[in-house]
């Protein structure tokens, strides 16, 4: 039987960026066919992408790509290994030739890149049908001007795009396990409609899509779930056979762990109805799957079960949502929390003050702000001789920046005109987005494989 | 066997995943020998209530034996979900582990692991 292997650099923009060097070394000593996926894109990471388009046709595929592949290009076409990842972004196209300006840089010959996209319905639709579709989820789509409207496309079109022999395949929108279920489609066969392979598949791209999330990060609990040398954490490799068996493992002398507790948590993660787990591909069952430890940092994962697709393709609709501000300033010491409290006092009432007509919520860090209002001891009180340490946090969602740079600011003042010891004041202000998630009907998206020829 | 009243962390672990405004935290037990008290008391009303005071307005659970493990989804838990959510956590990160503390469970003592500080101080 063949067995495909799997390995996965990154789970979201901004994962660690040299996480793939163990997998690559691991993958070119395994057998049969290899792929690396970086996953980078979160839901709102095109409308940056479209953003960097508009200013130069040129951008608008992930900056992670120059971060990421200069570490493992050369080696993983010495082995073979072929990367499949959505660092194309807004720009598949783009990326395909800025891959192929590394490989020159980095004296890598003969590599093959091809692109996907169709993803991006602004450039296939009307913006008025694009309204005019179902919002299931998020804002309605009012007047405001669209910045990126994208269908998560399936695994055929990054099964076509190996096809074609590409090394390197880069796609914009995708559902995150169609890079790894596009792999397993092309290696071993599997068609749209031999839907208890594609389960399996879809299941093993969910288990990887997320980096470490599966292999011990995101995991310990210290004194009660523990792993070994979290800051060398294995990232995952899963060894997946043309029967559509599963194993999830990670390469040898990293750290993190690879055990039932880390896969059951990533496999229910994010994921709502667990038998009922669209996507483009098949409609994903996992209420029969059993985890099975089967060696030392080594998952059998089984009984994945796959109904038909549904019609509709599910598409994420940006639109510009003004800015974020926030300012953060610390007390530490006897009384921190009455003078942390009379610094949020004093920034409501000078938002109030100079007319902010957006809604400011000013806490106190070290109160149970992360949880707002959920805890029960949310009102306790501290006696004004304990020590404490409190941080005093404004945020604002204003619909200009300069709202969102004066609240932030009404922090700032408060280093000279607040209460004694305010210290270590931090600013943010940063653009927003807002998304809608609408269904579209898939004979309107029209999934295109180009092959990218070296400048 | 004696029974004890402790918080569920001392019983299970959890992860939660945001999608819009909704958050879902998987619970899954340390032993399997917890999870039949588990689906008996940690219930769809429950969970209500320990996120009502954020907004959230209805909980719905999904029960995996096979796992075992059990995913609670949490509707409009997330004060509008990380793109609109004037809190720190926009994506509800953290609130697996309220979960895991604010619902209190009895069990046996021997569903919870040897080794749980909460061995040590079983009142939790």
């Amino acid at each position: 039987m063949t067995t495909v292997h799997i390995g996965c650099g990154a789970g979201f923009a901004g994962d660690r960026f040299d996480a793939a060097v163990p997998i690559v070394a691991a993958l070119s000593r395994a057998q049969g066919e290899r792929f690396l996926i970086y996953e980078v894109l979160a839901e709102r990471t095109l409308a940056i992408a479209q953003r960097l388009r508009r200013e130069n046709p040129e951008q608008g595929y992930s900056p992670f790509l120059d971060v990421y592949l200069p570490l493992v290009l050369a080696d993983c076409h010495r082995h073979g290994i072929r990367i499949v990842t959505n660092m194309g972004a807004a720009n598949p196209l783009g990326a395909a030739r800025r891959v192929h300006a590394l490989a020159k840089e980095l004296g890598v010959r003969g590599l093959k890149v091809a692109a996907v996209t169709g993803d991006d319905l602004l450039a296939t639709l009307p913006e008025a049908q694009i309204r005019g579709e179902q919002v299931i989820e998020g804002i309605a789509l009012d007047s405001r001007p669209i910045v990126a409207a994208n269908a998560y496309l399936g695994a055929a079109p990054v099964a076509d795009a190996l096809a074609t022999g590409a090394h390197v395949v880069l796609v914009g929108r995708t559902t995150d396990a169609a890079l790894s279920l596009g792999p397993l489609m092309h290696v071993h066969g599997w068609k749209p409609d031999d839907l208890q392979h594609l389960a399996q598949g879809t299941a093993c791209g969910h288990l990887l899509e997320c980096g470490a999330q599966v292999s011990g990060a995101f995991f310990p609990d210290p004194g009660f779930k523990d792993v070994p040398a979290l800051e060398r954490v294995g990232f995952p490799i899963a060894e997946v056979g043309s029967d559509g068996s599963l194993v999830v493992t990670k390469p040898a002398g990293t750290g993190g762990a690879v055990n039932r507790m880390t896969v059951i948590e990533q496999l229910l993660y994010e994921v709502h109805d667990p038998c009922n787990y669209l996507t483009p591909d098949v409609v994903l069952d996992l209420g029969e799957v059993e985890v099975e430890e089967v060696g030392e940092n080594r998952v059998r994962v089984s009984g994945a079960r796959g109904k038909p697709p549904p019609p509709t393709l599910k598409a994420t609709v940006c639109v510009d949502a003004g800015w974020l501000g926030e300012g953060e300033i610390s007390y530490a010491g006897p009384n921190a929390l009455a003078r942390a409290e009379l610094a949020a006092s004093v920034v409501r009432a000078r938002c109030q003050a100079i007319g902010v007509a957006d809604e400011v919520r000013v806490e106190v860090l070290g109160t149970g702000a992360i949880f707002r209002g959920a805890r029960r001891d949310r009102n306790a009180v501290v006696p004004a001789t304990a020590f404490g340490e409190y941080r005093v946090r404004a945020a604002v969602r204003g619909s200009t920046r300069k709202i969102a740079q004066q609240v932030s600011d009404e922090v700032l003042s408060l280093y000279c005109s607040g209460p004694a010891g305010g210290a270590g004041v931090r600013q943010s202000v940063t653009p927003q987005v807002s998304t809608a998630s609408i269904l579209i009907d898939r004979n309107k998206v029209r999934p295109q494989v180009t092959v990218v020829e070296a400048s | 066997m004696s029974v004890v009243e402790v918080p569920l962390h001392a019983v299970a672990h959890a992860r939660a995943g945001d999608k819009g405004n909704r958050s879902n935290i998987s619970v899954i037990p340390y032993l399997p020998e917890a999870f039949a008290a588990l689906v008996e008391q940690v219930t769809e009303a429950r969970v209500l209530a320990v996120f009502a005071p954020r907004g959230a307005t209805a909980a719905t659970r999904y029960v995996l034996p096979k796992l075992p493990a059990m995913n609670f989804v949490i509707d409009n838990a997330l004060e509008g979900g990380v793109n609109s959510s004037l809190g720190l956590d926009g994506h509800g990160k953290a609130l697996s582990f309220l979960l895991l503390g604010e619902i209190k469970v009895r069990v046996p003592l021997d569903c919870i692991p040897v080794h749980s500080p909460y061995r040590e101080q079983p009142a939790g």
